[in-house]
This record gives C-alpha cells, sequence and structure tokens, in this order.
C-alpha cells in the first residue's frame, strides 16, 4: 500500500461516501419529518438512472406507466375520502385533485409531443425528473399518509413492502440486465498529479451543493421550521396552522429529487441494475443512523467514513467488504443508545 | 325394447368404451421451477423462454409444462419443488438455475423418486455419485470443464502469472475451487485473489490490489453482466495482460454493458452460442442452428443465450428416453419415472446444442471435450477461437 494506492482509494471512497451521503440526508428528512424510514430509497436511485438510460435508448420507459395508474389511484382516494365523509367535498380537494394531474400530463407531453426518446440529454434529464420524481409525493398520498398516526415498527413494515412491490415493478419495466449512462461530462479533472474523472467531479459538486441548501433550506427558512415543527410535535404544528400531510408530500418530494439526482449521477460510473438501488440505499441508512436519523451533518461524516471504510475494505479483505461495513452500525447503536436518554414513543 | 332397456344399453355400452385399455393414458407432466425474477433472472428467463418453446407432444403422448418461479430463492424453489411432486405428479421436474437452487432440490428429487434436470454449475450436484445424485442430472458443462478450457489456453499463452477476482457467491467458489487447483497444476502462479458483490458500484479495492501484483492474465468470475464491472475497472486502471472470463455471461447484454472494455477477452462455451462459426462436419451445428433461429424468431435477434440451450438439451436427453420407458410403464406411476431415470442414465450419443451426451450410472452430466470451445470477443461480437 504506496502513496499512490492510498490516494487513489481515497478518491474512491469519497466519492462513494458523496452518493450515500445524499442519501442519507434524504433519509434522515423523511424520517425527521414524517417517521417513516424510507426503505424505496433506493428505488428512486433505481427508477431514475434506468428511466433516463430508456430514454437515451430512444425507447418509453415504464414508470410512465406506474405515474398514469399512480396518479390515477391518487385522484380515486382523494374521491372516495370525500364520499366516505373522510374529507369535505369542496373546491379545493378538486383543485388539489386536479392538481395532481399536472405531472402525469407533463410527463405525457414531454414523450410524446416533445418527443423525449429522440431528443438530448438536457430534455431527457428534464423528462426523467418529471416522471419519476412525482411518485414521492403520490407514494406518500396512497400509502403513507392514511397510515400517518401508525407507530414506527408498522411504517417500517409498509416501507418494506413498498420496496418489494416497487423492485418488481423494476424487474417487469426495465429487465434482468442492467444499464450504463454514458458519462455527462466527459473531462478529466487534474489534481496535482492525480486525475479525478468528469463523473467523480460532478458527484462531489452536487452533493455539497445539495447538502448546502437543505441546511440551509431548514435552518434558516419558514418553509423548513415548518417541517422541522411537524417532525417534533405533530399536533403542535397543526394548532399553528401547518399542515401535516403537505409537509410529508415535500420531504417525499425532495428524497425523490435526492434519489432520482443520485442515480443519474452514479449511472455513468456503474452498471445499474433493477434491484442494485437497496444496497447502496442500504449504506446510506448506516450513515443516517451514524447520525442518529436526526443529525445531517452528522449523516454526512458518517458516510463519507462509510465510503473509506468500504473503500479499505474492498482493498485489504474484499470478500467481506458488505459485512465489515454494516458492522460499523453495532458500535455506532452501542454508543447511541447509552449517550441519548430514552424516550417512549408517543 | 323398452325404454329402460335401452338406456341400460346406452349405460353399458359407455361404460364399456371408457373402461377399454389403451384409450385414456395418462399425460407426461413436466414440472420446472426456474427463477424468472431475482438476481438470477438473467439466467431464468432465457430458460423459461425456451421451454415456452418446447413441443406439447411426444410419442403420442401429450405433454403438461408446470412451470413455477422461485425468485432465485432455495426455499422458493423448494415449495414449488414440493407441490410439483406431491399435487401435480409430475414425471421430470426441469430447471434450478443456480446451484444453491440445485443442491436443494436433490433431496426433494431423490425423496420423490422423481428424475430432475439441474441447469446450475456446481459438480457438487451429481458428483460423488451417490444413492440421492441417482436421480439427478445435470444439463451443463461441469465447471471443471470450462476451467478445464480455460487453463489450458492460459498455458499454450503462455502465461506465468494470474490474478482471479470472483463474485461473492456459489458460482465464484466454485470457479475458484476449480481453477486454484488447475492453474497450480498447469504451473501458474495465482498471485492476486479477490472478491465482489453483483450490485458493487466500485471494484476499485481489488483490481488496484490485482494489478499491482502484476499478473499475466486475469480471470473474472461472475455470473451475467455483473462480470462486465471489473473489466471494465481493469481496463481503466490500463491492464495490458490477458483477460478470461467465466462461460456465465454468455448474452448480448454482457457485450453492451461491457462495450469496448471487453475486447480481446477469452472465454469458455458450448457450441450453441457461435452454431453459424463452426464446420458442417459437426454433428452438433445442426441441433444448435435449429434452436438458436428459433428462439431468435420468437424472442428477437440477438437473444440467444446459453441458458436456454441448457433448456434445450435437457429436453433432448429426456424425450430421447421417453419411447423406452413408455413400453414401461404408463406416465404419472412411479414406475415411469424410475424407467425415465434408468433409459436417461443409457443415454448414448444425444446430440444437443451445446455438445453431445454419453450419460452413464456415474457420469450424470455426459458432455466431453466437443462440448467446450474458447472463444474471443472481436469487434463486439463472440468468435470462434480454436
Amino acid at each position: 500500500m504506496d502513496l499512490d494506492i492510498a490516494v487513489i482509494l481515497a478518491k474512491d471512497g469519497i466519492v462513494n461516501g458523496a452518493i450515500y451521503a445524499l442519501l442519507g440526508l434524504a433519509i434522515v428528512l423523511v424520517f425527521s419529518v414524517t417517521r417513516v424510514i424510507m426503505v424505496p430509497q433506493g428505488e428512486f436511485v433505481t427508477f431514475g438512472a434506468l428511466t433516463f438510460a430508456m430514454l437515451q435508448a430512444g425507447r418509453i420507459p415504464g414508470t410512465l406507466l406506474l405515474l398514469l395508474i399512480a396518479t390515477g389511484w391518487g385522484i380515486c382516494s382523494l374521491l372516495l375520502d370525500a364520499v366516505t365523509g373522510k374529507a369535505r367535498f369542496s373546491r379545493s380537494l378538486l383543485i388539489s385533485a386536479l392538481k395532481s394531474l399536472i405531472p402525469a400530463f407533463m410527463a405525457l407531453v414531454m414523450i410524446f409531443a416533445v418527443d423525449a426518446p429522440r431528443r438530448g440529454p438536457l430534455i431527457q434529464i428534464l423528462t426523467t425528473m418529471v416522471i419519476v420524481v412525482p411518485l414521492g409525493p403520490l407514494l406518500y398520498r396512497v400509502v403513507y399518509a392514511p397510515l400517518a398516526s401508525s407507530s414506527i415498527l408498522v411504517l417500517l413494515m409498509v416501507s418494506v413492502a413498498v420496496h418489494l412491490a416497487l423492485e418488481s415493478l423494476g424487474l417487469l419495466f426495465f429487465g434482468a440486465e442492467g444499464f450504463r449512462i454514458p458519462a455527462l461530462f466527459d473531462f478529466n479533472l487534474d489534481l496535482g498529479g492525480f486525475f479525478l474523472p468528469g463523473p467523480a467531479v460532478s458527484v462531489i459538486v452536487v452533493a455539497v451543493v445539495l447538502m448546502v441548501l437543505l441546511s440551509v433550506g431548514f435552518g434558516a427558512t419558514i418553509f423548513g421550521k415548518a417541517l422541522r415543527a411537524t417532525a417534533s410535535n405533530p399536533t403542535g404544528a397543526r394548532i399553528v396552522g401547518i399542515r401535516a400531510d403537505r409537509a410529508g408530500s415535500i420531504a417525499f418530494t425532495i428524497a425523490a429529487f435526492v434519489g432520482v439526482l443520485c442515480g443519474l449521477l452514479i449511472g455513468p460510473v456503474t452498471t445499474i441494475y433493477y434491484d442494485g438501488g437497496f444496497l447502496i440505499a442500504l449504506k446510506g441508512f448506516v450513515a443516517a443512523i451514524i447520525g442518529g436519523l436526526s443529525s445531517y451533518p452528522l449523516a454526512v461524516i458518517g458516510a463519507i467514513s462509510v465510503g473509506i471504510c468500504e473503500s479499505l475494505a474492498s482493498f485489504y479483505a474484499s470478500a467481506f467488504k458488505d459485512a465489515i461495513v454494516f458492522a460499523l452500525t453495532l458500535p455506532i447503536l452501542l454508543w447511541l443508545s447509552f449517550r441519548m436518554p430514552h424516550r417512549e414513543e408517543g | 325394447m323398452s325404454i329402460t332397456a335401452l338406456v341400460r344399453l346406452f349405460v353399458c355400452g359407455m361404460a364399456l368404451s371408457l373402461g377399454m385399455p389403451g384409450m385414456a393414458l395418462a399425460d407426461i407432466k413436466i414440472g420446472a421451477t426456474v427463477s424468472a425474477t431475482g438476481p438470477a433472472a438473467s439466467l431464468g428467463i432465457p430458460y423459461r423462454n425456451t421451454l415456452t418453446m418446447l413441443p406439447k407432444e411426444i410419442a403420442g403422448q401429450k405433454i403438461d409444462w408446470i412451470v413455477l418461479d422461485d425468485a432465485s430463492d432455495p426455499t422458493n424453489a423448494v415449495k414449488n419443488a414440493r407441490k410439483l411432486t406431491s399435487e401435480d405428479n409430475v414425471d421430470v421436474i426441469f430447471g434450478a438455475n443456480t446451484s444453491p437452487i440445485a443442491l436443494a432440490l436433490v433431496d426433494i428429487a431423490s425423496e420423490t423418486k422423481t428424475p430432475f434436470f439441474a441447469m446450475a454449475s456446481s459438480i457438487r450436484i451429481v458428483s460423488p455419485m451417490d444413492d440421492k445424485r441417482q436421480w439427478v442430472f445435470k444439463a451443463s458443462q461441469a465447471d471443471a470443464l470450462m476451467v478445464g478450457a480455460i487453463v489450458e489456453h492460459m498455458a499454450k499463452s503462455n502465461v506465468k502469472t494470474a490474478g482471479f477476482i470472483g463474485a461473492n457467491d456459489a458460482f465464484g467458489e466454485s470457479f475458484w475451487s476449480e481453477f486454484e487447483p488447475a492453474a497450480t497444476k498447469a504451473g501458474i502462479k495465482i498471485v492476486a485473489s479477490e472478491r465482489f458483490n453483483r450490485t458493487d458500484t466500485s471494484v476499485t479495492g481489488q483490481i488496484l490490489k490485482i494489478v499491482a501484483a502484476k499478473p499475466d492474465a486475469v480471470f473474472i468470475a461472475a455470473v451475467g453482466t455483473p462480470a462486465a464491472l471489473p473489466a471494465i475497472a481493469l481496463k481503466e486502471r490500463g491492464y495490458t495482460g490477458l483477460q478470461y472470463q467465466g462461460h456465465a455471461v454468455l448474452n448480448a447484454d454482457f457485450l453492451r454493458i461491457g462495450g469496448k472494455a471487453l475486447e480481446g477477452t477469452f472465454l469458455p462455451t458450448g457450441a450453441m452460442l457461435i452454431p453459424e462459426q463452426l464446420p458442417d462436419s459437426n454433428p452438433i451445428k445442426k441441433v444448435a442452428l435449429d434452436y438458436v433461429t428459433r428462439y431468435e424468431a420468437q424472442f428477437g435477434a440477438g437473444t440467444r443465450a446459453t441458458f436456454g440451450g441448457h433448456a434445450y438439451d435437457s429436453y433432448l436427453v429426456f424425450a430421447n428416453a421417453v419411447p423406452a420407458a413408455l413400453k414401461v410403464a404408463k406416465p404419472g406411476t412411479p414406475e415411469f419415472r424410475k424407467a425415465l431415470r434408468d433409459e436417461i442414465e443409457k443415454s448414448k450419443d444425444v446430440v444437443g446444442s451445446h455438445g453431445i451426451f454419453n450419460i452413464t450410472a456415474t457420469d450424470h452430466i455426459g458432455l466431453d471435450n466437443r462440448a467446450r470451445m474458447i472463444i474471443q470477443v472481436k469487434d463486439g461480437a463472440w468468435k470462434l477461437v480454436q
């Protein structure tokens, strides 16, 4: 192990760590606002990357069908709420039903009118965002919002079920074999003798920018503070006039956006399979645990250390790489359980 | 005659005709548990596609195909096999695309005394031959056969040191357990042995270790397109030695994912992948070409995969044994299954799409060196080398 190899491993670890940091942030965000452990986060990564890959190959991605079905289901459940009396049948209900049609309509326009499968990468990235990101809030509305007051354990079980369902849909839409996205930035950054390829640079840059935006957004804006209020005390937040389900929708939208972004960033670096997202998101979850599922800076530090640890483990003991990375959670959990006061789940 | 008498005559006539022997023989039932979803889907899907192409009738008997999906999970596969043998009373089991699944089903096949054609690669499925394994036949080439072809080629190319990177699963381990002794016996020193996972996003650490050891050749052993990842990483590191891959990557998606990084890689294969390049004198060519043409006509050009060929070969060996077994017993009976097993064990020179099968009591694979050849990736296509 000489300096050259150490530097390459460190670079690899930091790039992977940046991806895990983004996913860890999304998981912490969703958990802190809705108490849902976002097991399907990996599916947003794969759906984003594979939808883009399908568009690049000139085909209509199957996720469009999923978006249309989910939109229809969302509207039906909204109307059903009105019919059964859970919500008042008012003009605002109709307006929100119509508003939920917008993403599906835009997706159809992008695919058929603008003919995204035959256009350049920028339009295809936009189309991918339009198709996959709305799946986040739709997922929240259809699956999690009705269960908002359940315990964390029930929400976790539902998350696992959603993950399995989405993974199987991924196999149906994209097939068993993987895809690679051609690199969008084909340059090599020369940092004093060692090269950082374009995709790696974009990962780090995007990760840093997003982390800054999230911490500023949640710390300084009223909007972010409202979301945090919903997380710490849903009843109090409702009294003050903050809508809990809107907070949940926004959290899921951001999580989906981060997931799709991650998918587009790692697509050029590695082959994406329909079931590959789970393991990546799981390592992001390890990072989130290191952050105690509540602290963003700790989650980022945790993610970088997971990335570097994984890099070193793959060099020294490649057969046990994943075991070592996941075993990292044990001392962290022990330490957290001694340090944090024990609180009964309300 | 009175009405009652007429009715009685009619009923008697019906009873007689129904009771006549030879008028209503039971159908032959073939059960299959295939990994059409899950991590082994790239093996299971061509296998299942081939099953749908196979005849629905043989030797005057109708064939009932019952194909179940086990999602690459041995527990599901065991459940499927139990259902097939106890509820559906199948005469033979096909499938088992991965070694863990195949090994799990060996017990069920021997317990229910049902012949079982496994597709998976591990030699442990049929060896060492004992009471349990006498019901199990392996439709694909032994890992030892394929690894032998690779080591031979390495020795011929003056390779003195080799690196190995395998998938962290049963396939990778099986290949390692064959490669290590074979290479050592051929005088090739193994300087690095690494493992990686199917869904890994990078294998930088492993490849760095291998490249630092400067081997003459690197052998990558994994199933399906994940095997392209180490090849791409090797190219990025500027590795210029020889590259070899295992025989579980032989489909068009692998070439698509690996792209230029795969140029010049050597692989072992059966005849089924490249029948167009074989000489007409080769008896396997006709069978392989017929299969590949029909498969691609139905599922698209370039979709051929060796895994489908194993399904076809299982059927051919089975079909070769059916007429003789039918003379001994009726389908659906334990006697028929025993007769089937005995006949399959006597298979002589059955020409399949991968090779020619000569099965004996101790060798339940039956393939020889005619079932393996070395190909090379040239200009993004498979090219026969020998």
